[in-house]
C-alpha cells in the first residue's frame, strides 16, 4: 500500500520518538516492571495519546492508517507501552469522542489527549473474557447516581490510569441489551486495585485486578445510552484488532532487525552466519511474513478510513500478525543461538512481549470464529 | 517578534549520495531533508517567539527542484510560513551568491532577528550567515548557544573554545547557532497535518532581481579544483588490562590535559 506524505511523516516522527525516547530504556523498564509517567506526557506532546480525536478536543485528527503505523513504531520499541497508548486512544478516547456529552468531552477527553490523564478499559472479569456478555459487575441506579459493585481482571494500566471506562450490567434480565458503559476518575473512593499481576511480557505496564466497592458514579457519567455498553465496548473492536495486528508487526519487525544485525556479526565456521544459506533463508522468510502482516493491517485500516465494513479483514490481520509475531520472535532467538536466551539481547524480551497478541482483543480462536462465519462463498 | 530562520535542505546523511565527478559538488537530485544542524535554529526561534508571546517564525531556504520536504519538517515544528528559492539557474551557486539570494529574500520580511545554522552538514563552508549580515549591513553574532531578547537588543552567549562570551547586540541582527545547544522538538502530528496548509512562496532568481550571469556556475567566484579523501585516522593506542591499566589511562588523560 502506498502511504500519503502525511502518513509517511507521522510514521517517521513516531519512529524517531520511539528510537530516542523508548528503545534505549525499554529493557530497564521491563526489569523494573514500570515506566515513568513522564514518558506518556511526552508521547501526548507529539500527539500519540489522542491521535484520531478532533483537534477541537486536543487530538491530532489523524486517520486510522496513521494511527496503526504509529502503534507499530511504538510497539517495535516496547509492546507494553504501545498497549497503554492503544487503550487510551481506542476504546477510551474514541468512545468518549463518539458518544460523550459536551460536558464529558470537556471534563475528560481533553485530559486524555493532552496526556494529563491516562485511560483504561474495564471489560474482562475473572470468570469471563471471550464471552463478554457474561459479565456480572452490576450497576444499580440510586437517584442521580449509579452504584457499581463487582470485580474486573487484566486491566491494562488499571493502577496508573486516571480515568476508567467501565462496562457493567444495568439490567440483568435484558441480556446483551442490559449492559452499559460508564466513565469515572480512578481516584473515586469505590475504585480499589486488588493486585498488579506478575506477567510473562508487557512488564513495562501494569495489568491489574480491580474491585468496585459501592463505586458511585453520577448519572451524568453514563457513557452513551443505558443498555448500549456492550456495543460501545465492542463497537470499536475492528479498530482494536487492527491496532493489535500493528503491535504484533512492530514486535516481529524489531526481532527481525535484531536477528539480521546479529547474523551479520556472528561468525561460525569462518564466516558470518548470514552467509550460511539456512540463516539467510530464515531471515528472508521472516521479512516476508512481517511485510505480509503489515499489508494486512494497513489494508484493513484503509478500509476503515474509507468507512467500509472491515471486521473480517481486521480479524484476519490480527490472527495472522499475532501468530506470525511469535514464530518470527522464536526464529530470531534461534538465530542468536544461546545468546538469544539471555536478557542481554533484545530478542528474549520481544519473545515474551509478543505472546499476548494472540490473547487479548479476541483470542486467535475467537478471530477464527469470526472469520469462518464470514467466509466468502463467491470465490468458487 | 518576527524571526526569520535560514534552513538548508540536504541529502539524508544516513544515505549520503555521491559527488558529481564533473563539478565535484554533491549530487542534490535525491530526496532532501531538513539539515539537522538547522533544527536547532528553528527550535531557538520558536522558543523566542513563545517567550515574546507574539510573532512568528518564517523560513527561508534555497534548494533545487522546488524541494519542500525539509521545509515541511520545520513548518510541522511550528514555523508559520516559508520562502523557497528554487531555480534551475541556481545550480552551482557558491556561498556568496547563496548569501546574496537569501539576504534579498529576507530583506522585505521586516524581521527582528535572522537566525542561521553555523554551518551546514553537507557543504560546511560556515560563512553564509556572516555574508548575509554583510549584504544586509546588519550586526552579526556567531556561534550562539543561547539568545535572550531584551527590548530592542539581544543578549547572546557566544560559544568559545574555553567557555562563552556574553555579547549584547542591537536588533535587527543575524545570529548563527551552534548545533546541539537546544533540544529540537519533535514535529507534532497536528503540526504535520497543519504544515501542508501553511504558505510556501516559491521565488526564482529573476523574482529576486538576479539575472543568470550573476548566479549559478556563471556567477560563482569559486571553483572546486580537486577533492581528496581525508587522511585515514591513525590506529589508536591499545592498552591491555593487566590489572594496572587504569594507571596508564589516567596518565594518558593527564597528558591530554583533560583531567
Ligand atoms: C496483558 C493483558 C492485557 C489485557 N488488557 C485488558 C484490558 O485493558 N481490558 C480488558 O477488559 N481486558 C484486558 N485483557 C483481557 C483479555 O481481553 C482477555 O484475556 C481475553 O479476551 C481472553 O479472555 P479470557 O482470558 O477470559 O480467556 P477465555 O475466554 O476463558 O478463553 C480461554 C480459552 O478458550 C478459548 N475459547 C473461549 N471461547 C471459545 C469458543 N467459543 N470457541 C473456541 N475457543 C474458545 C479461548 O480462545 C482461549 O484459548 C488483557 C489481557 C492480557 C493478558
Amino acid at each position: 500500500m502506498q502511504l500519503s506524505p502525511d502518513q509517511e511523516r507521522i510514521r517517521a516522527t513516531a519512529r524517531e520518538f520511539a528510537r530516542r525516547e523508548i528503545a534505549p530504556h525499554a529493557a530497564h523498564w521491563d526489569r523494573d516492571g514500570a515506566t515513568p509517567r513522564s514518558l506518556y506526557d511526552r508521547m501526548a506532546d507529539v500527539g500519540l495519546m489522542g491521535m484520531m480525536v478532533d483537534p477541537a478536543w486536543g487530538g491530532s485528527g489523524a486517520d486510522f492508517v496513521s494511527y496503526a503505523l504509529a502503534i507499530e513504531e511504538i510497539s517495535a520499541a516496547d509492546g507494553g507501552i504501545s498497549n497503554v497508548m492503544a487503550a487510551n486512544n481506542s476504546p477510551v478516547a474514541a468512545a468518549i469522542e463518539q458518544l460523550g456529552t459536551e460536558q464529558q468531552k470537556t471534563d475528560y477527553l481533553t485530559k486524555l489527549t493532552s496526556g494529563a490523564w491516562l485511560g483504561c478499559i474495564h471489560l474482562t472479569e475473572p470468570h469471563t473474557g471471550s464471552d463478554a456478555s457474561a459479565i456480572t459487575t452490576r450497576a444499580v441506579r440510586d437517584g442521580d447516581e449509579y452504584v457499581i459493585n463487582g470485580q474486573k481482571a487484566f486491566i491494562t494500566a488499571g493502577s496508573t490510569a486516571d480515568l476508567a471506562m467501565i462496562i457493567a450490567v444495568t439490567d440483568p434480565d435484558a441480556g446483551k441489551r442490559g449492559i452499559s458503559a460508564f466513565i469515572t476518575p480512578t481516584d473515586n473512593p469505590g475504585y480499589r486495585v486488588i493486585s498488579k499481576e506478575n506477567k510473562l511480557g508487557h512488564r513495562t505496564n501494569d495489568t491489574c485486578q480491580v474491585a468496585f466497592d459501592d463505586l458511585r458514579i453520577p448519572a451524568t457519567d453514563l457513557l452513551g445510552e443505558e443498555g448500549r455498553g456492550l456495543g460501545i465496548a465492542l463497537g470499536n473492536l475492528s479498530l482494536g484488532r487492527i491496532a493489535v495486528a500493528a503491535q504484533a508487526t512492530g514486535g516481529a519487525r524489531a526481532a527481525l532487525a535484531a536477528a539480521h544485525a546479529y547474523a551479520r556479526d556472528r561468525v561460525t565456521f569462518g564466516k558470518p552466519i548470514i552467509e550460511h544459506q539456512a540463516i539467510a533463508f530464515d531471515l528472508a522468510d521472516m521479512a516476508t511474513q512481517v511485510e505480509a502482516a503489515r499489508q494486512l493491517y494497513l489494508h484493513a485500516a484503509q478500509m476503515r478510513d474509507l468507512g467500509l465494513e472491515c471486521a473480517r479483514e481486521a480479524s484476519m490481520a490480527k490472527l495472522f500478525a499475532s501468530e506470525m509475531a511469535e514464530r518470527v520472535a522464536s526464529k530470531a532467538i534461534q538465530i542468536h543461538g544461546g545468546y538469544g536466551f539471555l536478557n542481554d539481547y533484545p530478542v528474549e524480551k520481544i519473545y515474551r512481549d509478543v505472546r499476548v497478541y494472540q490473547i487479548y482483543e479476541g483470542t486467535s480462536e475467537v478471530q477464527k470464529i469470526m472469520i469462518s462465519r464470514n467466509l466468502d462463498t463467491s470465490e468458487g | 517578534m518576527k524571526v526569520v530562520v535560514c534552513v538548508k535542505q540536504i541529502p539524508d546523511p544516513a544515505d549520503p549520495g555521491a559527488l558529481d565527478p564533473e563539478t565535484r559538488t554533491l549530487k542534490r537530485d535525491v530526496k532532501l531533508i531538513l539539515d539537522e544542524s538547522d533544527s536547532y535554529g528553528v527550535e531557538m526561534a520558536l522558543q523566542l517567539v513563545d517567550a515574546a508571546g507574539e510573532g512568528e517564525v518564517i523560513l527561508v531556504s534555497m534548494a533545487p527542484n522546488g524541494e519542500r520536504s525539509g521545509l515541511a519538517t520545520a513548518l510541522a515544528m511550528g514555523a508559520a510560513s516559508a520562502i523557497l528559492i528554487s531555480d534551475p539557474e541556481l545550480v552551482g551557486s557558491d556561498a556568496l551568491t547563496t548569501a546574496k539570494l537569501l539576504a534579498t529574500a529576507v530583506k522585505d520580511q521586516g524581521a527582528d532577528l535572522i537566525i542561521a545554522g553555523s554551518e551546514s552538514s553537507d557543504g560546511y563552508t560556515g560563512v553564509v550567515p556572516e555574508q548575509i549580515a554583510g549584504v544586509l549591513d546588519l550586526p552579526s553574532v556567531t556561534a550562539a548557544k543561547s539568545i535572550e531578547v531584551d527590548g530592542s537588543s539581544i543578549k547572546v552567549q557566544r560559544q568559545t573554545d574555553g567557555g562563552y562570551d556574553d555579547v549584547t547586540c542591537p536588533l535587527p541582527a543575524v545570529v548563527s547557532v551552534t548545533a546541539g545547544v537546544v533540544e529540537p522538538r519533535y514535529p507534532s502530528f497536528k503540526g504535520i497535518m497543519a504544515a501542508k496548509n501553511k504558505p510556501v512562496e516559491e521565488k526564482s532568481a529573476a523574482d529576486l532581481g538576479f539575472d543568470a550571469s550573476q548566479v549559478g556556475w556563471a556567477g560563482a567566484g569559486q571553483e572546486i579544483i580537486e577533492v581528496t579523501d581525508a587522511p585515514k585516522r591513525q590506529a589508536g593506542e591499545v592498552i591491555e588490562d593487566d590489572g594496572e591499566a587504569f594507571t596508564k589511562i589516567v596518565a594518558y588523560l593527564e597528558n591530554m590535559k583533560v583531567i
